[in-house]
């Protein structure tokens, strides 16, 4: 086969591949309020995201707050500006840092996940099994996934900023002397409706995007075991860009509507 | 066994024909599950049985030919029909397919959540799943997680599972591959006795010449995605065709 051919063939599995994940996120869209719905099984899903990752996104949070404050000090220092601080830190973690790094992290801890499960899933033939006995696989593995990291990630970026904050106003309190009123008073009155809106909007569709490819990449494993551990591992791959080109999407949105 | 011209087939399939590519697995294959016959399909690996088998649950969709069963054409079902036949339906899974975040007691009650109350089944889920339970000997395992489950008992769950919703029609994916020879003999022996107690209909894949001569009725040989001999164990195992001798012979 010549280079172009090559090419050729990547260029339709990569268009390929979009349109199936379309498909995949059209049949979630169709299946999310159909009955039966599963209540029990999200719950759990839920519990397994949302509080099994809070230890990891926690810690993350606050090492992420007090080096981002530690590194930005000497520079804010140079120029007089250290009393902005809080206000610099509060708007970075808000709108930005905080929403893509704790997504990253999901991306890694619950699409990779996800991905393990249900492609182990698949080549043990459970899933199968689920079709033969006449329960609707798709509803009950990939619908109750999805709607859960999509609920979930929210609050666990919320959960990251805050604890993230409270690392940063250590160690302004520390070094600077400022006390945690003072500061938590600056970064609430430097954030603004508009920096809050975007990031919790765009928070869901982090959610959505980890849940969506995890469960996409391990329900349609392929080649044994060796498979699932490439459905693991492309899960989070793809996550990660996916997860880029979102933010960038939802930045140019919010640049437009909300003139940040 | 009544005389099969008779009664009509408890499953059918006719001209079944699947591909994959340039790969054609099978060929036109035909068969007929009479009610209590246990019937045994044989081949090579890759002679297309288990292709055969997925079809006829419609895990897989065939490129040609008709799946009927109970009258029923299932190729021309939507999901929600062919869910309620699915319920009529038995399927014991080469590698037991046991859900392995649930325990034993939670693998048993899946299938019953949904489809309980449609069956109309009055007992109560706990007396369902201990029943089934104890039909396989494992009334003392609901709450152990299938990894701490030995091979056999795997497969002695998987098959209480595949009761559990009493069906009239069991699929058998090679039930004892990767079984010890004693632990095969006690799959077949319950096999046998679930036949007894419930009447089923069984169809069995498998390449365990053993199995096949105690529990069936019947052997259809698959070669090349087709029909190639069929008979009783006496008539086939007697056979002078080499493809049937290379099966048979010990």
């Amino acid at each position: 086969m010549t280079q172009s051919l090559r090419i050729v063939e990547r260029i339709k599995a990569f268009f390929t591949e979009i349109g199936d994940l379309s498909y995949f996120s059209g049949r979630f869209f169709k299946e999310v309020f159909a009955r039966p719905l599963e209540f029990q099984e999200l719950l759990r899903q839920c519990y397994n995201m949302g509080n099994r990752s809070l230890l990891l996104v926690g810690v993350t949070g606050f090492i992420l707050g007090l080096v981002f404050t530690l590194q930005s000090r000497p520079t804010l220092m140079e120029f007089g500006a250290e009393s902005w601080m809080p206000s610099m830190v509060g708007i970075s973690i808000v709108r930005e840092i905080g929403p893509v790094i704790t997504a990253l992290i999901c991306a890694g801890r619950i699409g990779s996940g996800i991905g393990a499960e249900l492609g182990s899933m698949r080549v043990t033939e459970q899933i199968d099994a689920m079709e033969v006995s006449g329960t609707n696989p798709f509803k009950y593995l990939v619908v109750t996934r999805i709607t859960a990291t999509t609920l979930m990630l929210p609050i666990l970026i919320i959960f990251g900023d805050a604890i993230a904050l409270f690392g940063s106003a250590i160690v302004e309190n520390l070094k600077g002397a400022v006390s945690y009123q003072l500061y938590f008073n600056q970064v609430f009155d430097a954030i603004k409706y508009s920096d809050i809106i975007p990031a919790t909007v765009k928070s869901f569709f982090f959610g959505y995007a980890i849940g969506l490819v995890g469960c996409y990449k391990g329900y349609y494993c392929k080649k044994g075991t060796a498979g699932v551990g490439e459905a693991s591992n492309s899960a989070v791959v793809y996550t990660s860009m996916l997860l880029f080109v979102i933010d960038f999407v939802a930045v140019f949105l919010a640049d437009i509507f909300f003139e940040i | 066994m009544k005389s099969k011209k008779n009664i009509p087939p408890v499953l059918e399939i006719k001209d079944l024909r699947k591909n994959f590519g340039n790969n054609h697995v099978l060929n036109g294959f035909s068969l007929q599950l009479y009610e209590g016959e246990n019937l045994v399909i044989m081949g090579k690996s890759g002679s297309g049985k288990s292709v055969m088998i997925k079809c006829l649950v419609g895990l897989m969709q065939a490129d040609g030919g008709s799946i009927r069963i109970k009258d029923q054409d299932i190729t021309t079902l939507g999901q929600v029909e062919l869910d309620v036949l699915r319920t009529q339906i038995g399927f014991l899974f080469q590698g037991s397919a046991l859900y392995d975040s649930m325990t034993v007691r939670e693998n048993l009650e899946f299938p019953l959540r949904r489809h309980k109350d449609k069956l109309n089944m009055t007992e109560h889920t706990e007396t369902l799943v201990l029943e089934a339970l104890e039909n396989v000997g494992l009334a003392h395992a609901t709450d152990l997680m299938p990894s701490e489950l030995s091979g056999g008992m795997q497969r002695r769950v998987a098959l209480a599972r595949a009761l559990i919703l009493k069906p009239k029609i069991i699929l058998y994916d090679e039930p004892t591959t990767g079984l010890d020879p004693i632990t095969s003999k006690e799959i077949i022996g319950l096999m046998r006795s679930i036949q007894k107690k419930y009447k089923t209909s069984s169809l069995i894949i498998t390449h365990d010449v053993d199995c096949a001569r105690v529990i069936s009725n019947r052997i259809i040989l698959l070669v090349d995605g087709i029909n190639y001999a069929e008979g009783t164990y006496q008539q086939l195992s007697q056979s002078n065709d080499p493809q049937v001798k290379a099966f048979f012979k010990h």
